[in-house]
């Protein structure tokens, strides 16, 4: 049974361990200090209780969780026969990231880069295993999920696709393959939605709840642009607008300011308490809850 | 205990969505102004509120679709109803 690695235990390092545990697979999650990766756990074991409400299968939290061990740092997934990457959308620190892990891991190791936007060439040119260098877009949250975009590098070698097509079929995903192309397909469109959506509020074109409004009862969305902003994150959103921007040099992609406004103050969407809407207040207020920004 | 129990679910509800026209029979999911996330903010709230503890079988669906079947899901978690049971 390969060992798997999963890097970085923010929402969507929490949502791969999960899913490949809840699918049998052992796992190492690590963040940089292990009190994150610990707090990990505490979240994993409250979503698999929530499993079920989400329209997933009947999960034991002992059972899952039996088959996750935490560390810190890359040498703690030195061991691992792939490795699942899962940090912050910001070069440098991924550019980091991926030295270390290049130092730590076994020369066959398979490293997947799940990114929404990075491109997966540039992440294999920090190595030297350009060859085992491979994207997964997984979608949040993981485990719900049933697709993800699957991309190659240029260098990427087809034994490593046909490797990560098949751990993506044991985790119950459908691995749809595009180019790679910063942004992919995906958030080359949801990104600028999502952008284009908080100038309309920055504007004052409309409030976050009718935004939203118009995406659920218009279109038949599930959900708005805005509440999906805060159920990704809104400094992930900011953050991939920003890799859009720098690696096209084209202005359709800049930042709204009120992204950066809200991900300086802390407004990160649900994991924070607070986005374009406010998870926090008393669940019994009388209010729409809508943050007033 | 379980009207009082109906109407704070109610009025959790009604807060988070104050346009909904809901009565405590009403089928929340299938009226369409709440998801899943919702579902999950529910058991927290509910735990919290009446510190209980939701055993993993009873978090399904079917038991947050009113606030009827709320309340006696509260009911049936509530140290008392545990100890008459016993």
């Amino acid at each position: 049974m390969d060992v798997m690695g999963v890097v970085g235990a923010g929402v969507m390092g929490i949502g791969v361990a999960q899913n490949l545990a809840q699918t049998g697979h052992e796992v190492i999650l690590v963040d940089k200090d292990e009190a994150t990766a610990s707090q990990a756990l505490v979240t994993i074991r409250n979503n698999c209780r929530m499993s079920r409400l989400m329209g997933g299968p009947a999960l034991d939290p002992d059972e899952v969780l039996a088959r996750i061990t935490i560390g810190a740092g890359a040498d703690a997934v030195a061991k691992a026969d792939i490795v699942i990457e899962n940090v912050t959308e910001n070069w440098d620190i991924k550019r980091a990231v991926y030295e270390a892990l290049d130092e730590a891991c076994q020369p066959g190791t398979i490293f997947i880069v799940n990114t929404s936007a990075i491109p997966i060439t540039k992440v294999a040119a920090v190595t030297r295993r350009p060859a085992q260098v491979v994207g997964v877009h997984f979608m949040n949250p993981v485990p719900a999920k049933p697709a993800v975009e699957l991309i190659p590098g240029f260098h990427t070698s087809p034994q490593t696709v046909e490797r990560t097509r098949e751990l993506l079929t044991a985790m119950g995903k459908k691995a749809i393959k595009v180019n790679d192309s910063c942004g992919f397909v995906s958030n080359r469109v949801l990104m600028l939605t999502v952008n284009e959506a908080a100038y309309l509020l920055y504007e004052g074109v409309a409030d976050a709840e009718s935004v939203d409004e118009v995406f659920r009862s218009c279109f038949g969305h599930p959900m708005g642009p805005l509440e999906t902003a805060d159920l990704i994150g809104v400094d992930t959103i900011l953050y991939s607008v920003e890799v859009l921007y720098e690696h096209y040099s084209d202005s359709k992609y800049r930042p709204c300011p009120l992204l950066r406004q809200m991900t300086d103050a802390g407004l990160h969407g649900r994991k924070s308490g607070r986005g374009f809407y406010d998870y926090t207040v008393s669940r019994t207020a009388n209010s729409k809850e809508s943050t007033n920004v | 205990m379980s009207d009082h129990v109906q109407e704070h679910m109610l009025g959790f509800v009604r807060g988070r969505y104050p346009d909904a026209q809901i009565s405590g029979s009403d089928d929340i999911f299938a009226l369409g102004f709440v998801n899943s996330l919702f579902a999950m903010e529910l058991v927290m709230f509910i735990e919290k509120e009446f510190s209980v503890t939701i055993p993993n079988d009873e978090l399904q669906i079917d038991n947050f679709r009113t606030a009827q079947s709320m309340s006696e899901l509260v009911a049936r978690c509530s140290p008392v109803a545990a100890s008459a049971q016993a």
